[in-house]
């Protein structure tokens, strides 16, 4: 478990010094992940907009831009025949790819795509822009299914989505949220601060802007030395 | 530049640190020219609010001038030169808590949002120096200080106004006012202000902006009942009398 968490806390990182400390958790975690995987992984929830679904659907059916508020995203780059190449940042600094087509499309409404046959993983998802009552905006409910083939690149997915999909795709839909209402995601990261304790620099070093879990502890919060700028 | 940072609890110093940046487009940089010092900083101070960190910087009531300004500011709301309060909730102006002006509940200005919806069931709007939990922004107990949707909350001083007699409006002033406004006070009332700190020296020349005709302030330090007084209160120091209620 330690090997897990200082690798999961050093991938978090795209930098250096996180995939050193992501290294010094590589061994550990080696033996441990090579037992009892969960054969796919899902991530869904759901989120009120106050914009039109014209205006949701607009923003994320630009799949380009996906990468602007999921954070894990590299890039998704159109390949023709309305297919997808996707690159996200796995393990080691090394890009997870796969391609994947739209399956339905429903103009305002409705978005789903599914992973090609040959990728190396299966990625399955769909997106929903519903009007909330009484004009009040749009309810956004997404849900991405990851199914890994097994061996390595299981345990790459593993790690990729280690800290809880559920909350990954929660900040995902926050940040999606902030950048139609606000035009900017808001943060901290690189702001001003005074000197830090050693420990809270060691933490910073390892989880610049993520929490370990969404489901995090209420004793972990109150720890929490996370997400500090 | 300078800056008052927590290093602990029951630990404060001034410490030069870097100076803020713009880190957003709707973002503005202030250069301090009054701050305060908050009752509820003691709560910080004394360690009662989880989630602060050594070397946050302090302060949530301050004023300034308007140094730098974010390529997506509003320049009819904000321009560099003016002389602004700033609010200490920060509020992005369009979300749904927004648009009804509610916005210490703004959705989008905490970015760690989750933190507070695990301790308080939902997250309210980012603050400045008051916790990671409710958002970590850097305070403005500092020489300069970064504003995140800075057309939003910053409210506007005109020249000619001494800082000492607008830096309140910032929380103390509001928060004093919200609570005479709570009392929903109509003309001719008597209103009795148990306590004389200073969220009460506010709520007792609130309630006098509201109508009420008798003030009467209870404390028992003299020197906040002569402030009392000044607001045009009538005071009891309750060490000093016995029953005051008429038979």
């Amino acid at each position: 478990m330690a090997g897990g968490s200082l690798t999961l806390l050093g991938l978090s990182r795209r930098s250096a010094s996180g995939l050193a400390l992501a290294a010094a958790g590589g061994a550990l975690v080696y033996a441990g992940a090579r037992t009892k995987l969960p054969d796919h992984f899902e991530a869904a929830s759901s989120l009120l907009l106050n914009c039109t679904p014209e205006e949701a659907f607009r923003l994320w059916r630009n799949f380009k831009d996906l990468p602007l508020f999921m954070y894990r995203l590299e890039s998704v780059t159109q390949i023709g025949d309305g297919r997808y190449r996707w690159i996200a940042a796995g393990p080691f600094g090394s890009p997870l790819r796969w391609d994947a087509e739209i399956v339905d499309e429903r103009q305002n409404e409705l978005i789903a795509w599914r992973s090609l046959p040959d990728s190396e993983i299966e990625v399955d998802g769909y997106v929903k822009f519903r009007p909330a009552p009484a004009g009040r905006g749009t309810l956004v409910i997404a849900r991405v299914l990851y199914r890994p083939p097994g061996g390595a690149a299981a345990r790459a997915v593993a790690k990729m989505l280690g800290k809880d999909p559920k909350f990954m795709m929660r900040q995902d839909l926050r940040r999606f949220k902030a950048l139609i209402e606000t035009g900017e995601i808001p943060t901290i990261d690189g702001q001003t601060h005074g000197p830090r304790s050693v420990a809270t620099a060691a933490m910073r070093l390892a989880d610049p802007d993520r929490p370990i879990r969404g489901d995090a502890e209420m004793r972990e919060i109150l720890n929490a030395k996370r997400r500090i700028a | 530049m300078k800056a008052v940072c927590w290093m602990g609890v029951g630990k404060m110093s001034v410490e030069t640190v870097p100076d803020p940046e713009i880190l957003n487009r709707r973002d503005a940089i202030v250069r301090i020219t009054s701050t305060c010092i908050c009752g509820s900083d003691l709560h910080l101070y004394n360690g009662f609010i989880p989630t602060m960190e050594q070397g946050d910087i302090m302060g949530h009531e301050f004023m300034g001038e308007v140094v730098e300004v974010g390529a997506g500011v509003d320049r009819d709301k904000l321009k560099i030169g003016d002389r602004v309060v700033v609010p200490f909730t920060i509020a992005c102006g369009n979300c749904f808590f927004c648009k009804r002006e509610l916005w210490s509940c703004c959705d989008n200005s905490n970015p760690n949002y989750w933190m507070a919806e695990k301790l308080l069931g939902s997250s309210p709007s980012g603050l400045f120096g008051y916790t990671h939990m409710i958002g970590g922004y850097a305070g403005g107990q500092a020489q300069y200080a970064r504003v995140p949707f800075a057309d939003v909350g910053p409210l506007k001083i005109p020249e000619g106004i001494p800082d000492d007699k607008v830096v309140f409006l910032s929380d103390i002033f509001p928060t004093g006012y919200f609570g005479a406004l709570n009392a929903d006070i109509k003309p001719g009332d008597t209103v009795a202000i148990w306590g004389c700190g200073p969220v009460a020296q506010f709520a007792i020349r609130s309630a006098f902006m509201l109508g009420a005709e008798r003030v009467i302030a209870i404390d028992r330090f003299d020197y906040r009942l002569r402030l009392a007084e000044e607001g045009g209160a009538e005071t009891i120091n309750y060490e000093q009398v016995g029953d005051v209620v008429e038979p």
